[in-house]
């Protein structure tokens, strides 16, 4: 599959802060790429990147092949939804839509009929006379990505884009943007801080942090195989089990990470299967989550989290409990760099 | 048994008058709001309006010829003396003169208020600040001494002309009719680098409010769906200032309108309106006509802020 967008051993620094520091990547044509990391981590600067507001200091950057390096963004074929949406506040949404086409000089009838088309496509038919002031932030949004689209770009970037929604219409939005991913086969790359996120929408992700990438991969993979400490703490929770452990049970002294949904909570007295690992311990902290139940279990030295199906079976601090889990379960991880 | 709700849990201050006084006056808004607009709306109410209004009453009464008097009747005698030739062509020149200071300001000042909004930061912005300002915290009449000593003939413009070679220019531009004259400090061109002066800061704050509430990613989008820095200036930031231009060209235009100090300094001995109010209700003693002289600034503004919104310039807002 052709390369849509190429990082090569890309650095942009601002003064003393190494924002992107050796960054690279590939995103294949017609992917929903996300990428992820707490604030400060160098992925929006990735995006603005891709999108020719930022110019690397180093490193190289191909759109579809061609070096983009001193490319203003103007001159590319790549559309972004702003994380604020930046909707122009003295132009109805009809004009906010058809403007890159206005900028084009297409014949006003052209504009209108796709600007027409790009609002029926995110479900704001009718909407072309109202001002952005008078839309509530689900309808701003999709008024930016129609904006966005109209173009017909060969790569949509989108900043945070459903950062500002509550969480319903966020739900509701992330299958939308999907099935409109599907749909049009555009490449997509989306930065987020959100994991649930983008494990969720994202073909692949990249983990970033501190301006390097620590982890691509489909979602699947590091979700189960978290590469290093940060990544399995900072996708969903982890236990994070210290060299020791693994070298007490004779295997290499590397970490370890464990999910919590992996775990069994069991009376201490019924025994673990020959396949499991297991300990007995005390609660400390029962957090009821509706269809499941974290529990927080020292015991061993370790402290360990586990997520319970709610079943009916209360737990209460201070109650002696046996944990057992997959000894497949645990993924062996190197130390943060 | 259950302790009261409202037991004091921390030792509370006694309950004093002023106690009192302030939780009356939280628990009812209303009362709060009046107690704070009466004294302004007062103000506004009696002293502002009221002294204009009777200003309006008095440009509908006119002066007897024999005995100089006001007579308190109704008449349109003094407007029809507005009219007359002489004085329609003092408010002509005060229009053109406040148009063009207007759009000179705006020219020179777009581009300052631009940098201070999108690139100054902490201590260059501090010092925009001062650089904008300090020109408002001398005394008026000293600058436009100050700047009738710059620009007469045995001034510092003069002289660097003849230093640099460029007399002839210098002379070239006074030898045009209407805006030269015998030096820059007798001339139309003179006074209107004076009236841009003293105004100028009036249009750059406006303008930098404005543009301070264009966010960065507003261009950033423009740039991104194709336009170069050209077009975004024209379809995305001037629009956006547009507000702040007209809020500044207001205070420009009206102004120049009515000073009537630098004329009188810089200027030739042609009058400027605020120059008539002020010899008319002086030396001439005719109130009615110096009313009505009043009243034209005001009918100006009115129609240049209905034009003003008739363009667009508040759609933004």
């Amino acid at each position: 599959m052709p390369v849509a967008v190429r990082f090569t051993n890309v650095h942009r620094h601002f003064g003393a802060v190494r924002a992107v520091d050796g960054v690279t990547l590939d995103i294949a044509e017609g992917e929903f790429f996300a990428m992820l990391g707490p604030s400060g981590s160098g992925k929006t600067t990735c995006l603005r990147l891709i999108g020719g507001f930022e110019q690397p200091d180093q490193g190289g950057i191909e759109i579809f092949g061609r070096h983009a390096e001193g490319l203003p963004p103007y001159r590319r074929n790549v559309n972004t939804v702003f994380q604020d949406y930046a909707l122009f506040p003295h132009m109805t949404v009809g004009e906010n839509v058809a403007y890159g086409l206005m900028i084009r000089k297409l014949p006003r009838p052209e504009r209108e009929t796709r600007a027409r088309e790009a609002l029926a496509l995110v479900k704001l038919n009718g909407f072309e006379g109202r001002y952005p002031r008078q839309l509530s932030g689900g309808q701003r949004q999709r008024v930016a990505l129609a904006r966005a689209l109209v173009n017909e770009p060969r790569v949509l970037l989108l900043d945070e884009p459903l950062g500002a929604l509550d969480l319903k219409l966020r739900e509701e939005m992330q299958e939308e943007l999907k099935s409109l991913q599907r749909k049009l086969g555009i490449t997509f790359v989306f930065v987020t801080h959100d994991q649930g996120e983008a494990l969720a929408m994202a073909d692949r992700l990249a983990i970033f942090h501190s301006g390097r990438i620590v982890q691509i991969g489909a979602p699947v993979e590091v979700y189960e195989r978290p590469r290093t400490r940060f990544v399995a703490d900072f996708v969903g929770s982890a236990n994070v089990l210290p060299p020791t452990y693994a070298g007490e049970a004779g295997a290499a002294a590397k970490w370890m990470s464990l999910r919590p949904e992996k775990i069994r909570a069991t009376a201490p007295e019924q025994l673990a299967a020959n396949d499991e690992a297991s300990l007995i311990g005390t609660i400390t902290n029962v957090h009821y989550q509706g269809a499941l139940t974290r529990i927080t279990v020292d015991g061993d030295g370790l402290t360990l989290r586990a997520a319970v199906p709610s079943d009916g079976r209360r737990f209460q601090t201070g109650q002696r409990i046996r944990l057992s889990w997959p000894a497949s379960a645990m993924n062996s991880m190197d130390d943060d760099p | 048994m259950t302790a009261p709700i409202l037991a004091p849990t921390l030792a509370e201050p006694p309950d004093g008058i002023l106690r009192r006084v302030s939780d009356h006056l939280y628990l009812n808004p209303p009362l709060l709001l009046g107690l704070l607009l009466v004294p302004p709306l007062l103000w506004i109410g009696i002293v502002y309006v009221g002294s204009l209004i009777a200003l309006l009453i008095q440009s509908f009464y006119s002066v007897d010829e024999f005995s100089g008097m006001v007579k308190h009747e109704f008449t349109l005698a003094t407007y029809a003396e507005l009219l007359r030739p002489a004085n329609i062509d003092i408010i002509v020149r005060s229009v053109l003169m406040a148009a063009a200071v207007t759009v000179a300001a705006a020219l020179i000042a777009f581009p300052i208020a631009y940098y201070a909004a999108r690139y100054a930061t902490g201590a260059v912005k501090a010092l925009y600040y001062v650089a904008v300002m300090m020109p408002l915290w001398s005394s008026y009449l000293v600058k436009i001494y100050a700047w009738k000593l710059i620009l007469a003939k045995e001034g510092i413009i003069t002289w660097l002309a003849g230093q640099t070679g460029l007399g002839p220019v210098l002379d070239f531009v006074l030898a045009t009719p209407v805006i030269g004259g015998p030096s820059l400090s007798i001339s139309f061109l003179g006074m209107f680098v004076v009236f841009v002066y003293v105004w100028l800061p009036y249009m750059i704050l406006p303008v930098q409010a404005a543009l301070e509430r264009v966010p960065r990613s507003m261009i950033d989008a423009s740039a991104d769906l194709g336009a170069a820095p050209g077009p975004t200036f024209r379809h995305i930031v001037l629009p956006l200032a547009m507000p702040g231009i007209a809020a500044g060209s207001i205070f420009t235009f009206s102004l120049t309108l009515g000073d009537y100090i630098i004329p009188q300094i810089i200027g030739n001995s042609s009058f400027f309106i605020g120059q008539a109010v002020y010899a008319q209700q002086g030396t001439a003693g005719n109130i009615p006509l110096a009313a009505a002289f009043t009243v034209v600034p005001i009918v100006i503004m009115a129609a240049y802020l209905w034009g003003a919104k008739r363009l667009g310039a508040f759609d933004a807002i």
